[in-house]
């Protein structure tokens, strides 16, 4: 049994890992809606109750994310690049 | 020569008529610098207009002065519209002023408005074409100056925010004759690298000349052509560019184009909280309902108590059954006292009795018949006697009897009557009792006396 929960926990995972974070959201504020409803099966419920904490992780370890991942496009010798980009804090000229 | 006296006012009334009259003085720009500037209570301006060779008195009233895009004051050059008229309590002239503008940049005024008709006019700012932005871009691309506080504010503010979000600059001027096509060229290039979902353009405040990249119609197509939907970030929240206005959403200032642009961590963290809990509870109480349904029905007598209810099913069999029987008896006897109510009925109306009745009534009335034809047949026997016996009487036999004869013609066919009749030589026919005599006339004779 134990096993079998396992294969499908991981099975959920994968469908998830392609899953962008809106969809994410969007799905899991579905499932919220629907078992607030009250109008599903228990079965489905402890399905939808599932699928919906494991959403909810998955959204918040990508907000949890803090890899800054701040680019810059720059015109290279050998056409576009890019490199990490950082604003400059000592300008006096600008606004 | 007699000179006519004026009044001043006159004068003045006069001079201000041919001041109004004139074309050359009526709806005219003036350009100069402002000095003297007060701004009564009243709202209206008053103030002078110079230039190197002279001044010029101007007021502008509040009516017009509320509309003005800029607040005017000692030492600005401006570029007014008005007409000449004059004071006439001073008797001093003073230009009326309807509309004014820095000036330096009133061609490129001229140019906003224009372009901001025509856009207008092809529906480039319809709000049909605005696109949503996504309410969780999975990557922002920002199109400003790599210096200056601009981009320093939005990419603080998207680290401030959702640092998870990446984010890709794409530098361009954003001042200068080369700032419009180095922004084209970078809406450009976003759209064909299509790594992010949301666009931010824009730069910090300034003049209306240093923001005029913005107002250039290449920047409003190339933003209306973007597939990525844009965010407009221009100066500060009173400048308005064209480009602000193609946008699919326009941001007062840099620091809110990134507010707009992504979410805020700490809110979707307290969200997605929420909607934990949320599912949580909302589990629980469906668990919580369906338990309750369970043990309902498990506590149903049917299930505590069956053969109560086998018990109460059986009395109830039981009065079914009685009501059954009650009711058969009743109509029973219903139906038993009907039959014999119309047996009665039957019997009362039975042909016998009336069979009876007509022999009686037949009895009866051949009794009266024979009685009445009995009675008839003496009458007619004694009737038919007394008429025999008259016949008799009168029969002509018997008058023969006695005496008497008939007399008729040859064939027996005439009675003869009278001589009258007759002829000599005629034959006659005698009856008599006994028989007849064939007999011929010989003489006739009349008898004097006919009653004979």
């Amino acid at each position: 049994m134990a096993e079998v929960r396992g294969d499908r926990d991981s099975a959920l995972d994968e469908a998830l890992n392609g899953v962008t974070f809106e969809q994410a959201m969007e799905r899991l504020e579905t499932i919220v809606a629907k078992l607030e409803s009250g109008d599903v099966p228990l079965e489905t419920a402890i399905e939808l109750f599932q699928e919906g904490m494991e959403l909810s992780r998955l959204c918040g370890r990508k907000l949890e994310q803090v890899e800054r991942r701040i680019e810059m496009l720059v015109e290279g010798e050998n056409g576009p690049g890019r490199k990490p980009f950082a604003p400059t804090r000592e300008d006096g000229k600008g606004e | 020569m007699e000179q006519k006296v004026l009044s001043i006012r006159d004068v003045n009334r006069y001079i201000k008529m041919k001041l109004e009259g004139d074309g050359n003085l009526q709806d005219i720009w003036i350009r100069g610098e402002i000095s003297n500037f007060t701004r009564h209570s009243s709202g209206h301006m008053y103030f002078t207009l110079k230039d190197e060779s002279g001044r010029l008195k101007c007021i502008m009233f509040a009516s017009y002065n509320q509309r003005l895009p800029f607040a005017p004051k000692d030492g600005m050059k401006v570029l007014a519209r008005g007409g000449v008229s004059v004071y006439e309590r001073d008797g001093a002239y003073q230009f009326y002023a309807t509309a004014m503008q820095p000036d330096g940049i009133g061609s490129l005024y001229l140019a906003f408005e224009q372009l901001k008709k025509k856009l207008e006019g092809e529906g480039l700012f319809s709000e049909a074409l605005k696109r949503p932005i996504p309410r969780f871009p999975q990557a922002v691309g920002v199109i400003t100056s790599p210096t200056g506080a601009a981009v320093r504010d939005i990419i603080i503010t998207l680290q401030r925010r959702f640092p998870s979000v990446p984010v890709l600059l794409h530098p361009v001027s954003v001042q200068g004759t080369g700032a419009a096509p180095s922004i084209v060229k970078a809406i450009e290039t976003m759209n064909r690298l299509g790594e992010v979902d949301v666009l931010i353009v824009g730069r910090g405040g300034g003049s209306l000349e240093e923001l005029w990249a913005f107002n250039e119609e290449a920047v409003a197509r190339a933003i209306r052509a973007s597939r990525i939907p844009v965010i407009s970030a221009v100066g500060h929240e009173t400048d308005f560019t064209i480009a602000d206005f193609v946008a699919d959403l326009r941001a007062a200032t840099p620091t809110a184009a990134a507010e707009l642009a992504v979410p805020h961590a700490g809110e979707l963290r307290q969200h997605l909280g929420h909607l934990q809990q949320r599912l949580v509870k909302s589990l629980r109480l469906l668990a919580g309902k369906s338990r309750e349904r369970w043990q309902h029905a498990a506590r149903s007598p049917y299930f505590t108590q069956p053969r109560r209810t086998l018990l109460a099913q059986a009395e109830r069999l039981d009065r079914l059954r009685d009501r059954l029987v009650f009711r058969a008896q009743a109509q029973e006897a219903r139906a038993r006292e009907r039959l014999a109510r119309l047996s009665g009925r039957l019997a009362a109306s039975s042909p016998t009795e009336q069979a009876g009745f007509a022999r009686k009534r037949l009895a009866g009335a051949s009794r009266s018949l024979e009685l009445a034809m009995s009675g008839t047949l003496r009458h007619a026997q004694s009737r038919y006697g007394s008429l025999l016996r008259q016949l008799d009487a009168l029969s002509p036999l018997k008058v023969m009897g006695r005496g008497y004869s008939l007399v008729y013609d040859e064939q027996e066919k005439r009675l003869i009557r009278t001589i009258g009749e007759v002829q000599p030589g005629d034959l006659l026919r005698v009856r008599l009792a006994d028989g007849r005599l064939d007999c011929q006339v010989w003489g006739i004779h009349g008898e004097e006396n006919t009653g004979g």
